[in-house]
This record gives structure tokens, sequence and C-alpha cells, in this order.
């Protein structure tokens, strides 16, 4: 141990640390003007901020803004809303892609499974305004496609998009239907992984395709599988904004607004600064501690770090 | 024995017609879009249209080439990929390299990794940043897509752990021969890291080219906004004119009226660049999941 200490300070001018601060100092720049002074920012929470006096010289107002939001009418829906999709994503999220991880490593045919795969994938780089656009189009209850097939089948047409029965679960379904063969990948890869001696001595042991499934397989992928559960507990408050801000319309307000369209609403359009960052600020505060959990949970019984 | 395997085989074969009906079900939106594009506006409206153009025309395509205001933001689009991605991979890197040094040889480095790292924690949401992108002064300007996330934490501590299971004995050999930290970034990481370098701008790209926020926060005119944000203008106006009546001949008029193959034909063009680059990145998204599990 003191040897290398010596041969370290022996080094020393070399491995001076210089650089290292002076390759940092623009990306730090960066973060500090953009990340940290918006943090700073916050304080407006407690303000009745007004652009022309700044952070500085705003009035005080302590917890007004935060009083206000649980007596603000109709608060309790666009929770609930957010809840119900936010918590519906994350288990269809979740189980889905497991699921489609373990029925695509079944198929044996590289050809077949790789295209499978490729194709699966692509809604994910694809945004949501793109996909709105698209979406639109299909659910579209004079024209859309989807409505084409119900009606052959003799259905009535659905109003997928301004139906408040229907509005929530068409925008589970297609958040996951976005990114189940992305978030499978994360299996395949773990999947591949399994030694495949183990299959040979379940096979020995005479276990057929399922009992392969549930001895081999899903042990082999389960602490992963806990891992990407836990880390997705910080999103319990993210309904998904960019796909409802794209596809919602007055009509489905009581289903379908959630928190982050809500804080849009305020702060944009209705120039209610403080009160937008005030919710902002509490529901990023609930995701803080719901994500920290997660990391504890991950580090505790899934062995996870991320650096 | 033989019936054993006629079982697999049928298991095989619903397997295989699922997956492919749900590989099928990714496929299809986008054929339906590229099929209104290309068909007759009549048969569009009339629910004709399903996966292959009626009466096939380019008149949408036509038309959308000739709108100027279409035109500019495609522009500003691909400038926006040109310019982003590249600052994001620069900062990255420059932040990457010195976080992937031990303590021992970096004694501030927990620091700046946590500073860094509590970015992707915690946030002073959309109203805050707004007012310093604000006094930074760049409402309406290009700068404002580009600079509030040009370091982006995720891929900064992917390529961390990256750079940190390289192996340490290329780099003492460079120093014993002289080499600066520069030299070393430059000429030993930097040449071992081309895949994750290369997985990281791609979906830099991607991201710049799907953002659509930024372009409608920091702008108070269409002038200088991204496709992204057009598209999002045109689609939020075209359901909002769909949706305000629930009187379904209303509906059936309005759709009649609407662009609904122009704006197809919009859709489609916003998606070609990510179709294009799509089947090269295939090899490198595995990756880039891959990565961002890597332990440090």
């Amino acid at each position: 141990m003191k040897k290398l200490t010596a041969d370290g300070q022996k080094r020393g001018k070399r491995m001076q640390q210089l650089p290292f601060h002076l390759m940092l100092i623009p990306g730090l720049l960066v973060v500090l003007i953009y990340n940290y002074a918006p943090m700073f920012g916050l304080v407006m929470a407690f303000q009745d901020f007004r652009p022309a006096r700044g952070f500085f010289r705003s009035e005080w107002v302590g917890l007004k803004h935060f009083e206000r939001f649980f007596q603000y009418p109709g608060i309790e829906k666009i929770v609930f809303n957010t809840v119900y999709i936010a918590v519906f994503k994350l288990i269809l999220g979740l189980v889905v892609p497991v699921l489609f991880a373990l029925f695509l490593h079944m198929i044996k045919n590289k050809l077949l499974s790789g295209f499978i795969q490729t194709v699966t994938c692509l809604p994910y780089f694809l945004s949501w305004v793109i996909l709105g656009g698209i979406f639109v189009n299909i659910l579209s209850p004079s024209n859309g496609v989807v409505n084409q097939i119900i009606q052959l089948f003799g259905g009535e047409p659905l109003y997928f998009l301004g139906d408040n029965s229907l509005f929530p679960w068409t925008m589970i379904i297609t958040d996951v239907w976005k990114n189940f063969g992305y978030g499978s990948i994360i299996y395949l890869a773990a999947m591949s992984n399994i030694d495949p001696e183990l299959y040979d001595a379940a096979k020995v042991d005479g276990a057929g395709k399922i009992k392969q499934i549930f001895h081999v397989t899903l042990p082999g992928i389960l602490p992963m599988v806990f891992v990407m559960g836990v880390l997705s507990l910080g999103g319990i408050l993210n309904a998904g904004f960019d796909q409802i801000f794209n596809l919602y319309n007055p009509q489905v307000y009581e289903s379908g607004d959630i928190l982050d369209t809500f804080i849009y609403r305020l702060g944009i359009d209705n120039a209610q600064y403080s009160f937008s960052a005030a919710v902002g600020l509490m529901k990023s505060l609930i995701g803080l501690v719901m994500i920290l959990i997660g990391y504890k949970l991950a580090d505790k019984y899934g062995d996870y770090r991320v650096f | 024995m033989k019936r054993m395997y006629k079982n697999i085989s049928l298991f095989s074969v619903i397997n295989g017609t699922v997956l492919l009906l749900l590989a099928l079900s990714c496929l299809l939106p986008i054929l339906n879009v590229l099929a209104i594009s290309f068909s007759d506006r009549g048969a569009v409206a009339s629910g004709k249209v399903g996966f292959w153009p009626v009466d096939f025309t380019l008149a949408a395509y036509e038309y959308v080439l000739k709108d100027v205001a279409f035109f500019k933001s495609m522009l500003v689009s691909f400038a926006r990929i040109l310019v982003g991605p590249v600052l994001n991979l620069l900062l990255t890197i420059l932040c990457a390299y010195p976080l992937s040094k031990p303590d021992s040889r970096f004694r501030a480095r927990k620091i700046y990794v946590w500073i860094f790292y509590f970015t992707t924690l915690f946030g002073g949401g959309m109203i805050p940043t707004y007012i310093i992108v604000s006094k930074t002064g760049l409402i309406d300007s290009f700068w404002s897509m580009i600079l509030p996330g040009a370091v982006p934490v995720g891929y900064v501590i992917m390529m961390m752990n990256f750079f940190r299971n390289l192996p340490r004995e290329l780099e003492e050999a460079a120093w014993v021969d002289g080499a600066t930290q520069w030299q070393i970034l430059w000429k030993i990481y930097i040449p071992l890291s081309k895949a994750s370098i290369a997985t990281i701008s791609l979906f830099c790209l991607i991201n710049h080219w799907n953002s659509w926020f930024d372009g409608m926060l920091y702008f108070n005119n269409t002038e200088g906004q991204p496709m992204a944000t057009y598209l999002h203008n045109l689609v939020v106006n075209t359901s909002l004119d769909a949706m305000k009546s629930t009187d379904f001949e209303t509906l059936q008029q309005l759709s009649q009226l609407s662009t609904q193959t122009t704006q197809a034909a919009q859709l489609f063009l916003a998606m070609l660049p990510i179709l294009v680059i799509y089947p090269f990145m295939r090899k490198y998204f595995a990756q880039g999941v891959v990565m961002g599990s890597v332990k440090g």
C-alpha cells in the first residue's frame, strides 16, 4: 500500500487531476445553468411570482399554492387519473415484455425471431407526435381502420379518443404496444446468458417445454424482472405527458387529464406560474422518494447499482 | 415419442403465428399511413383505404412539398440533428472520461458524479426551466433546443461505465510513454469505444429528431420550430376539430374536408429518416440496453 502511494507521488506531475476538472467544465456549466438554476427557481412555488420582479423581488406567500392545490375543484379526479393510468402502464409494461420475451425465446428459427424482434422494436423509436397522428387516423370512428374492422364483425364504431370510458385504456394499451418490443430486449439478453447445461439437465429430468420455462428460464430472468420492476417505481406519477398531450381533448379531460397536463395548462395557458411550479414540485418530490425506494430495493435484493 | 414431436411443432406453429401477428400490429399502422398518403382523398374519407393505396396518386406529396412552412420546419429539424447530437456526444465523452477514473486517481470524482446524477432524480420542472431558458436569452432561438439538454446524463453514466470496464493497463502504458490525459482519451479510449459512441450518437440523433415539446414551449411563433413541433400542432388541431362534435354526420363531413391525405404524407416524411437508419441501428440498440445495465 505504502509503495503504491509513493509510486503515485513520483508520477504525480503527469497524473495530476487538473485535466479532469477542465474536461468537466463545459458539461458542468450546462448542468448548473439548465438543471440546477431551475431547481433554485422552485422558490417561486412559495411566492406570487411575477416575471418582471424575478425570483428575488416577488412576494413570499408561504404554502398558499400548496393549500390551494388540495382545495382545487376536481383535483382528486386528476390525481386518480394519473395514478390509474401510470400504475396500469407500469404493471403491463413489466408483464407484457417478459411474456413476449419468453415466447420469442422459444422460436428456434433465427430469421423469424430476428424479424419479429426488429419489427416490434420499431414503435419505440417513433415519437408520440407521429404515433399520435397515426392513432387519430386508425382509431377514427368514421373511417379509421380499427372501426372498419369492428363494423365488419357487426359491432358499433367505438370512440376510442373521445369516450371517457375508453380513453384511459386506449392510452395504456397503445403505450404498452409502443414499448413492449424494446422492453423485451433486456430479458432476451438475460435469457441468452442462462447456462445451456441447465436446460439439458432439465431435459434429462424429464421436464417438457413448459416445465423448462418455469424451472429454468423464468428463475434465470427473475432478478432482472425484479430490478426493472422496482426501478420503474419512480414513474408512479408519470402517466405519459407526451402521449396524452398529443391525443387528449377537452371531451376526455374527465378521464384523461393528468398532473403533467394540468401543470402545463396552469403554467402556460393560464399563466399561474407559482401554482404550476408548486404542483410540479410536489410531483417531483414524490417521484424522487419513489425512485430512491426503488434503487434501495434494487441494490438490496437485486444486487443492482446504477454506478 | 412421435406424438410428443407433433405436439411441440403444433405449439411452435401457434406461437410463431401469434408473435408474427403481434409484429404485424407494429407494422400495419405504418403501412396504413403510407397507403392513405398515396390514396385519393375521397377513397380515404369513405374509409376504403386499408393497407394498400386506393386510386393511387402523388397529390398529397406534391401539395406537402410545396408547403413552405413544412419545408422550413424540416430544414430546422435537419440543422438540429446535425448540431445537437455532435454537442451531446462531445459533452458525454468529456464528462464520462474523468468520471470513469477511480476515486484514488481523481479525488473530486464522487462529488461530480453526484452533481450529474442528481439531475436524473429531481428537476425544477417546466415553469422554472422555462424562466431560466428565457433569462439566458434563448426564447425563439435555435439554441433553446440544443443547450438545455446538451448533457444527456443517462448516456454519460452509460459511457462512464463502459470506460471503466476498459483494461487499465493500456492507459498506464501510455503514461509511461508520457502521454497527456487528452491524448489518452483521444488516442486510446475513443478508438476502443467506437461501438458505444455509435450507439449513443444514434440515440441522441433520434431523440433530437423526435423532440417537439421544447420547440413548442420555447418558441412564440411557428417560425423556427422543428418538424416534430409542426406536426404536433397539426395533429392536435385536426384531432380537436374531429372531437368537437360527437355528431356522426358532422364528423363525416369534417373528415372529407380535412386534409387527411396530406397529413398522412407529412407523418410518413417525418418517419422516413428513422425508418432509413433503423435497419443500421438494429445491432446497436440491444447494446444500448445492455450497456445501460452494466454495473460499475
